[in-house]
């Protein structure tokens, strides 16, 4: 539709197996993970080389053309991040609770040059009582959660995900942020269990299905 | 193989919409082009609504604009290197350079956003997407550099 309007388009895509059944006018796969289209944060100069070869399209393609940028990143779900936890300061609340609070100032101390969640820590922290609510038997749709099921997993993860950005002293490789969340954290254990049980409760399978990332599903 | 190859392996079994003819507009000469950005990764300002699950609207990210957020509702793809920095999928600072540079003509005004993850498109295909167009048209873009996560 933009094409039918004059404006041409350069589109940096993931999906070389989508691609190549849609015919962009102009493609650059870059096999890179999921959420990176331009490959790596904080790296300028391969940022304006993968912009480098996408825009050169513009020049050369007469017709749908799409080509592959040369180098190759993957992620590594297989290999937690490394992050400083807080210690368990009230006992009285779910470990899930106390945690969360925990990493609050390392949510806040979010990087200037990137972008935050959208949802805020009062959400996710309502949302994390309500999913301990549910582990503990509360049926699911009396359990106080936020919204939705999904909803309420998603400002969980991207909470501890904007955490990790702040107690990290390095650029995490993809995915390895998710894994230190799903694998290694109260927060983590709490919505496999939940998981679990909303599958037992027979909750709606979107609802059980994608709170957590298929990645970190659990035979 | 990572969780990456996985989720590739799983969307390439996914039916895509097929066209029958794919519109190619003439490109301009990138050194006079007035570039913008188009993404899928559910960003908007901190004032603007949130996506809503499966909300096929869009939202208008102003260049210069920098304190962002992100509500998109797919749990599938990685969120801590936009968190860390925006250029890795809306590559606003990596524009600003180029059109110092003088390789490219100008950064357009605006970018925009939709969020991916998609089941219905056909109100995008019908209404959000030509109006994006139409406002991309009215604002100068000559070139737009599509960003799906």
């Amino acid at each position: 539709m933009f094409e039918s309007a004059g404006i041409a388009t350069v589109a940096l895509v993931s999906m070389i197996e989508v691609a190549s059944r849609m015919h962009p006018p102009r493609a650059l796969y870059c096999d890179f993970p999921l959420g990176r289209p331009l490959g790596r944060p904080d790296d300028p100069e391969f940022q304006h080389r993968v912009l480098a070869d996408g825009f050169g399209l513009l020049a050369s393609a007469t017709e749908p053309t799409l080509v592959r940028f040369p180098e190759s990143l993957d992620d590594e779900v297989d290999v937690p991040l490394t992050c400083p936890m807080p210690a368990r300061m009230d006992p009285s609340l779910p470990p899930a609770v106390d945690e969360m609070r925990g990493l609050r100032r390392a949510f806040d101390r979010a990087a200037s040059g990137g972008v935050r969640t959208a949802l805020d820590p009062d959400e996710v922290e309502a949302a994390l009582f309500a999913f301990d609510r549910v582990v503990a038997g509360t049926p699911w749709a009396e359990a106080g959660i936020p919204d939705n099921p999904l909803t309420a997993a998603l400002a969980i993860r991207a909470y501890y995900e904007q955490a990790a950005a702040g107690l990290s002293d390095h650029v995490p490789a993809a995915r390895s942020a998710e894994t230190w969340f799903a694998a290694t954290t109260a927060a983590g254990a709490l919505m496999h269990a939940a998981l679990d049980e909303l599958r037992a409760q027979k909750a709606p399978q979107p609802f059980w299905f994608y709170i957590l990332p298929v990645s970190q599903h659990r035979a | 193989m990572g969780a990456d190859h996985d989720m590739r392996a799983t969307m390439a079994t996914l039916p895509v919409p097929e066209l029958d003819r794919v519109p190619f507009a003439v490109a301009p000469r990138l050194a006079d082009a007035s570039v913008a950005i188009v993404t899928t990764a559910g960003l908007h300002t901190a004032e603007d609504d949130r996506f809503g699950l499966l909300d096929p609207a869009f939202r208008v990210l102003p260049h210069g604009q920098s304190d962002l957020r992100m509500s998109h509702n797919s749990q599938n793809f990685d969120r801590s290197g936009i968190m860390l920095d925006r250029n890795v999928v809306y590559p606003v600072d990596r524009l600003d350079e180029l059109a110092t540079a003088g390789v490219i003509g100008r950064v357009s005004p605006n970018h925009f956003s939709f969020m991916g993850a998609q089941q219905d498109l056909s109100t995008i295909l019908s209404d959000t997407g030509p109006q994006v167009a139409k406002l991309l048209r009215d604002q100068g873009t000559d070139v737009v550099l599509l960003t799906p996560v």
